[in-house]
């Protein structure tokens, strides 16, 4: 990095993770640097079970490295705090309190004081942008997987963090609504400006919402490559369009096929290590 | 209306059945009074000594229960949401579990006397048994995702009790209630061996020597019905308050 570049927000420096499992040690992220900087939007893409989760968990403050550091501006991850926001895979809503209550949540905190005419004001308008309003007072248990979804995203936004820590967050979308959720996260990222990381198992997804997509290797993790994503934002629609999203596209497939092919290999011989 | 009839058919079937065993010819008559004697015995009783009879076991019940439950929550609570303490604490508690609470009778005897803290002493530590083992169990399947959403969205360790831990250990609690109660109901006879005068158990017993069966029927009876209004009441009261639950446990 030359002198002259801004301080990462996010710095991965010569990470490693080793977790001890009934099978013996397992190694599931190995040597990993990278930087995310300031409004940076950053996907990465690997094969499932490879170590993403793990990686984010460490930048979320759930996870500590076995080897390496994770800063944020500068200072080791302590614990988990609002600033950033995660999106889990498995969602995570909280079934006892309805849609309204779900996504007021962070909102009721004393970490995010807010009054109680703004707090309003910010859970109607996230149940109107996830598609959601219909559902104000129902429970959980009766929506649908993509709704609940939905229900994460939202309540994660409202709080405003100032990262945005995704894992696969619009993996449970049919195909209409997952681009209206890509479209709708670039809209209030130009807006609130965030530090994006986002882990997902789509090329285009990633192609069309990030400036930097880092490719990791099949377990343990190990970066593969770092692509730059040429394009600037704002973006639209439009992009998949042009013939350089699919060069770009057919590229970083290659890349990632190899690694998904690698994986296979990998669970094929050794069932006992299966992805949990 | 269906409903009604889906409800009733079952106890009518019974009430058929029991008149066709008395009137088979295949017990002796003296041993097996046919329903309407028991409701007709049921009938003079109310008038006599079951009001208080049902009082007093009711009152034991509940207060074996409300002991019961008011340990088993917090201990049920600290073995569930601490795996370590519960493998360390495990063993011993199915170990009491298993005790018969008729076989603690003669050690409860000696160290409690024969007075109303023995009788309660028998329910509450069924239900205390009943009650932790539900809690425990239902407090270590709860996912630790929810706890780290709240983490996530700034939740302070208080918040996290007050908003995501109690909200998540109530039903719980509502089960072990139910199964404690009963727990304590089907301990109920047990607890009234010990020098029992009143109580359905104590009508049960001393209706036994004097071979007095439509009085042994009448008690059984009773106790069979307000075990089953209370878990009735408890379960619509569930219902409402954890209305969230995808179901309430059978
Ligand atoms: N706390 C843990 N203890 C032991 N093993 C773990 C733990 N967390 C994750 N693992 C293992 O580490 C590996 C990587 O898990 P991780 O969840 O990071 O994968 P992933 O890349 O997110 O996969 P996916 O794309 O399927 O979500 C898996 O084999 C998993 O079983
Ligand atoms: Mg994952």
């Amino acid at each position: 990095m030359s002198a002259a570049a801004p301080a990462p927000r996010i710095a991965f420096d010569r990470v490693s993770v080793r977790f001890a499992t009934a099978h013996g040690p397992l190694q599931v992220v190995e040597d990993v640097s990278f930087t995310v900087a300031d409004r940076e939007f950053v996907s990465i893409i690997g094969p499932s079970g490879c170590g993403k989760t793990t990686m984010m968990n460490i930048v979320a403050g759930f996870v500590a490295p076995t080897a390496g550091s994770v800063t944020l501006d500068g200072k080791p991850v302590g614990g988990p705090g609002p600033e950033r926001g995660v999106i889990f895979q498995e969602y995570g809503v909280f079934p006892w309190l309805t849609v309204e209550e779900n996504i007021a949540f962070g909102l009721n905190l004393a970490a995010n004081r807010m009054s109680a005419a703004e707090k309003r004001e910010v859970v109607q308008r996230y149940m109107r942008l996830m598609g959601l309003a219909d559902f104000a007072r129902a429970y959980p248990k009766t929506l649908s997987g993509g709704m609940r979804q939905r229900l994460a995203i939202a309540r994660a936004y409202a709080v405003r963090p100032q990262f945005l820590l995704m894992d696969e967050p619009f993996g449970a979308l049919d195909a209409q609504t997952r681009s209206h959720m890509q479209d709708l996260l670039l809209e209030v990222l130009a807006a609130e400006g965030k530090t994006v990381m986002l882990i997902t198992h789509s090329v285009e997804e990633a192609i069309y919402l990030s400036s930097k997509i880092i490719v990791v290797t099949a377990r343990p993790s190990r970066i593969r490559s770092v692509i730059a994503v040429p394009f600037p934002y704002p973006r639209d629609e439009s992009l998949h369009e042009r013939p350089e999203f699919g060069e770009l596209r057919s590229h970083i497939r290659d890349l990632v096929m190899k690694e998904y092919a690698a994986q296979q290999r990998q669970v094929s011989a050794d069932p006992a290590r299966r992805p949990g | 209306m269906r409903r009604t009839a889906l409800i009733l058919a079952p106890w009518l079937l019974l009430i058929l059945l029991w008149y066709a065993v008395a009137y088979s010819g295949l017990v002796n008559p003296s041993l097996m009074p046919t329903p309407h004697q028991v409701a007709l015995r049921m009938h003079e009783l109310l008038g006599g000594r079951l009001p208080r009879d049902i009082w007093m076991s009711t009152q034991r019940v509940f207060l074996g229960v409300a002991l019961g439950i008011l340990l088993a929550v917090p201990v049920g609570f600290l073995l569930g949401w601490y795996r370590e303490v519960r493998r360390f604490v495990d063993p011993l508690i199915n170990f009491f579990r298993a005790l018969p609470p008729i076989a603690l009778i003669p050690l409860v005897v000696i160290y409690f006397g024969i007075g109303e803290p023995a009788k309660v002493i028998i329910l509450f530590y069924a239900a205390f048994f009943a009650g932790v083992i539900v809690m425990y169990e239902g407090i270590a399947q709860i996912s630790p995702i929810f706890v780290r959403v709240a983490r996530t969205l700034g939740a302070t360790d208080m918040e996290i009790f007050r908003k995501v831990i109690v909200p998540l250990t109530v039903p719980h609690i509502l089960t072990a209630l139910r199964v404690a109660l009963g727990v304590a109901w089907a301990t109920l006879v047990a607890s009234e061996l010990i020098a029992a005068q009143q109580g359905l158990g104590a009508l049960i017993q001393n209706a036994g020597s004097f071979f007095q069966l439509d009085i042994i029927y009448v008690g059984i009876i009773c106790i069979g019905f307000i075990a089953l209004a209370m878990d009735l009441a408890l379960r619509t009261a569930s219902r409402r308050l954890v209305a969230w639950q995808d179901r309430i446990g059978a």
